[in-house]
């Protein structure tokens, strides 16, 4: 079936079998968030060292399903070394990517979003299958949203 | 097989269904279960030649739906072996509001602050969260038993949990492990203690036979959607002296004898516990249920659907090995067509998602059962779970999906 090898491409199941910066930072000083979807119990615990404006170092912690996980791992490896407002950039494009088809779904009047460059996104891209499948689109920004809160809580 | 599954299944329009360009091989009956067509068509009939408020008109058609609705009591009293339908039966919204009306009418009259509650942590949600809340509000014990590492209720502390214990309020079979719970047993053990029993049959009602009577059981709490009938209803039954001193639990329309303004008279049982127009059509479409059930007999349908588990927990077994943990007790008369499985090294998110790519519905997550999940060490499992209609060929089909997810997570 063409929508599920577009679901489970290469490199998300590479990602799940060898997450990148697995772990926690000790918090203080790192920033941390965690993340729950009670529908699945999936959990991430996001940990970060921000200095001068930059994401030091950056880890995921939690379990669960290969999309969250492997979505959880690229954005790690995608924002590892980034300002903050890069980091910004990259999670509302991403969020951008992942909302495309949420909001034709939900009827609403967002307004049509931005064309994505799917070039600046990387591996991430990979993960735009997902958008078929409306039900994991939770999975796949499960790990955002908690980077996200993460900034939003630190204020930075 | 004991059933002639074949021709059964073409009393179900909805396995007709094809998904993904595969034939739908439905094994998600845990959750809900498909209606056959003569509950669709008692339903449409009912709306298409009958349908009026009940216990109002005095024209024709509100006499005959009223006269539906009052029969439906009837039927799925006879079903349960209650003996005054007429007054035990009471109709809800599912088995959560069934345990919610327990909670509220009988617990808030019956318990105060110190008194205990005992559940196990296999229950369901719903046979928690409500006690929960009766411990925040009025501060109410809750004691769990546990479950062994076999999928069995500990049983060894029954004795000591029931101690000073008002309610054991029990599954009769576990929506994750299929363990199907000694309810005799634990009503002579809840009685000798002083305690009532309330047992939620959501899961064992459609599957196996139950008798409140010979099992000596104070309350029990079922879903109409779970035993091939419509969603929308629920049923609680309730020993008739228990429910004739249970005070209101919605209050409105219905359940009145009369209203001042000063007060109220509540009418008497199952009106009292039935606020507001009722389910009418639901109370058709699911007695029409329960007949086609009875038709078959829960004995026949039992018996298949424990051949059914024996084959396919042997399959997996012999196609997979240790790469598939299955959940629960083995085969056998303890054990409902219910099967929480775990494949190894693979989200059940992700087995559940490939399982669709060839026609097979199951339900990955935590099945509402939390504590269980935490037990068991698992964030989620992939159930698979049967009814009547499913045969040899599905869980063919169910093998097929789970060696194509090993395949591509391998």
């Amino acid at each position: 079936m063409a929508d599920l090898e577009e679901l489970y491409r290469e490199i998300i199941l590479d990602h799940y079998r060898s997450p990148r910066n697995r772990g926690e930072l000790a918090s203080p000083p790192a920033l941390r968030a965690e993340g729950f979807n009670p529908l699945c119990g999936d959990e991430i615990v996001v940990t970060l060292d921000v200095n001068g404006g930059i994401v030091d170092d950056i880890k995921i912690a939690g379990q669960g399903c290969s999309i969250s996980q492997s979505s959880a791992s690229m954005m790690s490896a995608a924002v590892k070394g980034k300002n903050i407002s890069e980091v910004r950039k990259t999670i509302a494009t991403f969020k951008t990517l992942m909302s495309v088809h949420e909001a034709q779904l939900e009827e609403s009047d967002t307004p049509e979003p931005e064309p994505i460059d799917l070039n600046a996104l990387g591996e991430l891209a990979a993960l735009q299958g997902v958008v078929k499948f409306p039900v994991r689109i939770k999975c796949a920004t499960l790990s955002w949203n908690t980077l996200a809160q993460t900034l939003d809580d630190a204020g930075v | 097989m004991s059933l002639d599954v074949a021709t059964l299944r073409k009393d179900f329009p909805l396995l007709d269904r094809k998904v993904h360009d595969r034939r739908m091989v439905y094994l998600d009956s845990a959750a809900s279960s498909i209606p056959p067509q003569c509950v669709i068509d008692a339903m449409s009939t009912y709306y298409e030649t009958t349908h009026a408020n009940v216990h109002r008109g005095v024209y024709a058609t509100a006499e005959e739906a009223t006269r539906l609705y009052e029969h439906s009591r009837k039927v799925v009293g006879g079903f349960l072996g209650a003996p005054h339908p007429d007054e035990e039966i009471v109709f809800t919204k599912n088995t959560t509001e069934s345990i919610n009306l327990l909670a509220h009418s009988w617990g808030r009259k019956n318990l105060t602050a110190g008194d205990a509650v005992v559940v196990s942590i296999m229950e369901h949600h719903a046979n928690i969260v409500p006690w929960q809340m009766l411990a925040e509000e009025i501060g109410i014990e809750l004691r769990f038993l546990q479950v062994s590492d076999e999928g069995y209720l500990v049983l060894d502390d029954l004795d000591q949990l029931l101690e000073g214990a008002k309610l054991l309020s029990i599954t009769a079979m576990s929506n994750v492990l299929g363990t199907i719970n000694p309810i005799k047993e634990l009503a002579q053990a809840a009685h000798a203690h002083g305690a009532l029993i309330h047992v939620d049959g959501a899961q064992s009602v459609p599957h196996l036979p139950t008798d409140v009577a010979t099992s000596d059981i104070d309350f029990l709490s079922f879903s109409g959607h779970k035993v091939l009938g419509p969603t929308g209803i629920g049923v609680f039954w309730g020993r008739r002296d228990l429910l004739e001193a249970m005070p209101p639990f919605l209050g409105g329309g219905g359940m009145i004898l009369d209203v001042r303004t000063d007060g109220f008279l509540a009418a008497n049982p199952p009106q009292r516990f039935e606020a507001g127009t009722p389910p009418i059509a639901e109370a058709v479409g699911l007695s029409e249920a329960i007949r086609y059930i009875q038709g078959i007999g829960i004995d026949e349908i039992r018996t298949h659907e424990r051949e059914l588990t024996s084959t396919a927990l042997k399959a997996i077994d012999d196609q997979f090995g240790s790469r598939v943990i299955v959940h629960g007790p083995p085969a056998g008369d303890l054990r409902g067509g219910v099967l929480s499985l775990t494949l190894e090294g693979v989200h059940a998110h992700d087995v559940a998602q490939i399982l669709d790519s060839v026609g097979v519905c199951v339900r990955p997550g935590h099945h509402c059962a939390k504590p269980l999940m935490r037990f068991l060490g698992v964030p989620a499992t992939a159930r698979a779970s049967f009814g009547l209609y499913n045969d040899t060929d599905d869980i063919e089909v169910l093998l097929e999906g789970l060696e194509a997810t090993a395949k591509l997570f391998a």
